[in-house]
């Protein structure tokens, strides 16, 4: 990343000097949020290690891994969109997770049976029903499922949404709100057992739109995908965020009533980002079924959608690269302590959790970012009131006084 | 602009990359004669130790009762190592946490196979857990050795059941409440899927029996609140309660059934997910007297069982108990044992083939089991238990002979309903 500061950044950091409890956007800025330049090559030193380096040198195995961990980092880009540009606290994002999930996961058992050359799932012959349920019937076309992957979080989202914020609920209130739903999806899937084999959740698929998953072709494939759309889903937030919207977005979050007062409708604007991230969500669940091989209720509750938030705020909820960095990071560690050290990595989660919130707000982004204000203030002071004392000092003050 | 570049870059690869992507359609015809030739396997024999891996909840909300099922199965590694081990290895254990969630279970697994390269792997206890870690075992041709009860109506070549099926706990203790005179039965359960299972066994059970089920009712697991269900149960009339409820929903089902006037003797509650191990929480003032149904308690009198108790406790703690699951697991390593050398082989195949002899036998703390060389199940004792004021349970009744293991309730004309056969 550069570490000067660029004109277009200067420009693209709004006003906020208003906020004092939240990091601004500029608080990132140079660190993990860049110009064109940047952005590149973030997207570009990414895309050569996950699409070139990581299956060259990682097994089977490891490749899975690697594919589980990128599904919940889309989770994590769209909380990073929410959370940290929008303000809204959302700790209910199994709810699209599991909904973009549990679609694939219909689509993929009900076409394993018609290839096996079965009407009906195993697990539904069992629970004595002799007629497929129509909700499953309506995801039996691969394209129809795709297309629900994608409407039907984004439609539940919307609504829920537009009900939630255009009567100005924000804050705890929202986060509880959001979490209670998390809570009552698992509830209702569990109740399903006819519909959604319930607590033991919908696994052993074979294949994906008629591709073989056992073959390690099609796997290598699959995480190429999965990849692919965690990049492409990077360079979509980074566009959104120096747009007119993210800005929009950012000042909701600082000062509603101000956006209210200008002519703008804050509910609107939150709800379109609210979707936005239940559209990730929901593609990463859509993806963790063929990757992982099973999504079942405890995948989706109270428990999985706070630990979505925890790599969010590790790794700088507000920035750019944060979330799903932090958020590859937290499930990466989590596999390598929780084999060594079981019940020692639930704490160790929990308590990395809390001095983040209560400490470092702004995630392990803003630490790199203090860092390199103390560096650029040490260079100053060196050079004294020099040539370059018009513009960098001013920017260095500016984020801070933030 | 760059971003619009790098979607386009992106995009173009991921076509290229699925055009000439050369992986296999899936065809179920086919993956069935491919399962004929073996898999190649990275178990490695060439050394003088063999490595097990060893998936049990060591944290979450299964931890109390899995980590007891880890316990034992390191006991029986331990004495068959100081046995001189099988096939003249060493057994060593890789330890992994299924962390209560099924699909850490089916990670995990998949490490234990692909990354450690264990040639058998124990454990598991929720019927979840399982059925996450069955396509794992299937695609890799590995094998798991399950050490729970369940619901039945299932059959993996990969998967060997040491814990009772159906025909092994429900049935026969439905049996034996007929016997006793109970006609009415109140069936009370957590909502998941082993309660919900067996209670559709029960409900066919009754209707070809001449039994009446005067009510039904599911708690969500961990719920706490029963005042309404209790006061039902005891509204209805019923002779007996058959529950399947979980955990610690049965610290407050018996703390509220017994709060009414409800007992023993008045209206008896059978137990299928209470053990040695869950007397203590739920509290023996609380359950005295009540029955319970499994294969094995440790008051069980037999010479293996002596010595299994005894060398329990002297590794963990005088004042452990040991349970069914936890025998069925540690049965479950020395039937591995009498597999692989039945076999003579640490290959999958070569052991599958040496169960289907129908021979493999050992002499457990339950008494003799057998592995059922077409289902994968172990045929086993059933015994009905009474609770006793210590928290120990006594045998009132047992079968005569090990119960052949029926997972899909063949043999019984009227549970067709219930397996759709």
């Amino acid at each position: 990343m550069t570490t000067t500061v660029s004109p277009q950044q200067t420009t693209t950091t709004p006003p906020t000097t208003g906020s004092a409890e939240l990091p601004s956007v500029a608080e990132g800025a140079g660190v993990w949020t860049t110009g064109p330049r940047g952005a590149l090559l973030g997207l570009g030193i990414g895309a050569v290690l996950l699409l070139v380096i990581a299956p060259l040198t990682l097994g089977g195995f490891g490749l899975d891994l690697l594919g589980r961990y990128l599904c919940v980092a889309m989770v994590a880009v769209g909380i990073g969109l929410a959370w940290g540009r929008g303000g809204m606290l959302t700790m209910g994002q199994g709810v699209y997770f599991g909904l973009g999930a549990y679609i694939m996961a219909m689509h993929m058992t009900l076409a394993d049976t018609t290839l096996e050359g079965e009407t009906i799932p195993t697990f539904m012959r069992q629970n004595g029903v002799e007629q497929l349920p129509e909700l499953w019937g309506i995801v039996q076309h691969p394209v129809v499922a795709v297309a629900a992957v994608i409407l039907v979080p984004t439609g539940v989202a919307g609504l829920l949404g537009w009900a939630i914020f255009s009567r100005r609920v924000k804050g705890a209130y929202f986060a509880i709100l959001s979490q209670a739903l998390a809570a009552a999806f698992a509830v209702l899937i569990i109740g399903q057992p006819v519909l959604t084999n319930g607590s033991n959740g919908l696994s052993n698929f074979h294949s994906l739109f008629g591709w073989d998953l056992s073959d390690q072709a099609n796997r290598t494939v699959l995480f190429l995908v999965v990849a692919a759309v965690l990049l492409v889903m990077l360079a979509v937030t980074w566009q959104l965020y120096r747009s007119r919207f993210g800005e929009l977005l950012v000042a909701v979050r600082d000062q509603e009533e101000r956006v209210r007062f200008l002519g703008y409708d804050p509910a609107l604007i939150k709800t379109v980002a609210y979707m936005i991230a239940a559209l990730f969500a929901a593609i990463g669940g859509a993806l963790f079924v063929p990757v992982v091989g099973i999504i079942s209720p405890a995948d989706i509750g109270v428990v999985p959608s706070i630990a979505f938030l925890i790599g969010v705020a590790i790794g700088g909820r507000s920035t750019w690269l944060g979330p799903v960095l932090g958020s590859i990071a937290v499930s990466f560690a989590g596999t390598q302590l929780a084999s060594a050290f079981p019940s020692f990595w639930v704490y160790l989660q929990g308590l990395l959790f809390i001095l983040v919130i209560g400490f470092l707000p702004g995630g392990l982004a803003s630490v790199l970012g203090l860092v390199r204000r103390r560096r650029s203030q040490g260079a100053n002071d060196d050079g004294g009131q020099a040539a370059g004392s018009t513009t960098a000092p001013v920017s260095s003050e500016q984020e801070a006084t933030r | 602009m760059s971003a619009r570049t790098t979607v386009s870059a992106v995009l173009s690869l991921v076509a290229a990359l699925t055009i000439t992507g050369c992986g296999q359609r899936y065809d179920p015809q086919a993956e069935a004669a491919a399962e004929q030739v073996p898999q190649a396997s990275c178990v490695d024999t060439s050394g003088d130790t063999v490595k097990v891996g060893l998936l049990n909840s060591l944290s979450g909300t299964m931890a109390v009762s899995e980590t007891t099922v880890n316990r034992s199965l390191n006991m029986a590694i331990d004495e068959i190592n100081a046995d001189g081990g099988v096939l003249g290895k060493q057994i060593e254990p890789v330890t992994e946490d299924g962390a209560s969630e099924p699909t850490i279970f089916a990670e995990r697994a998949g490490k234990l196979i692909r990354q450690d390269c264990v040639a058998a792997t124990f454990g598991g206890w929720t019927s979840a857990s399982r059925k996450a870690m069955l396509p794992v075992f299937e695609a890799q041709n590995s094998l798991l050795f399950y050490p729970v009860q369940y619901e039945g109506l299932e059959a993996s070549p990969n998967i060997f059941y040491s814990g009772a099926t159906t025909n092994q706990q429900i049935i026969p203790a439905l049996d034996w409440m007929r016997e006793q005179g109970h006609k009415k039965i109140f069936l009370v359960g957590s909502d998941y899927v082993f309660p919900r299972t067996a209670n559709r066994i029960i409900n066919a059970y009754a209707q070809a029996h001449d039994m009446e089920i005067v009510g039904e009712e599911y708690v969500p697991m961990g719920s706490t609140e029963f005042s309404t269900i209790v006061n039902k149960a005891m509204a209805s009339d019923a002779d007996a309660v058959f529950n399947t409820l979980n955990g610690d929903s049965n610290v407050a089902f018996f703390r509220q059934y017994n709060a009414v006037g409800l007992d023993p003797e008045t209206m008896p509650v059978m137990s299928v997910s209470i053990a040695e191990e869950e007397v203590p929480g739920i509290g023996v003032d609380n359950i005295q007297g009540q029955y319970v149904a499994w294969d094995y308690y440790q008051t069980i009198q037999t010479p293996t069982n002596d010595q299994f108790v005894a060398n329990f406790k002297d590794r963990y703690g005088q004042n452990q108990v040991t349970s069914d699951p936890m025998e069925a697991a540690y049965t479950s390593v020395y039937l591995w044992k009498a597999m692989v050398e039945e076999a003579g082989s640490f290959d999958v195949a070569a052991v599958q083939e040496a169960v289907d002899t129908g021979e493999i036998t050992y002499d457990a703390p339950e008494g003799e089991v057998t592995v059922d060389g077409e289902t994968q199940h172990i045929s086993k004792t059933p015994r009905i238990g009474q609770i006793r004021d210590d928290g120990l349970i006594d045998t009132v009744w047992e079968a005569p002979e090990p119960v052949v293991p029926d997972p899909f309730l063949e043999t019984y004309p009227w549970a067709d309903s219930i397996t759709g056969a």
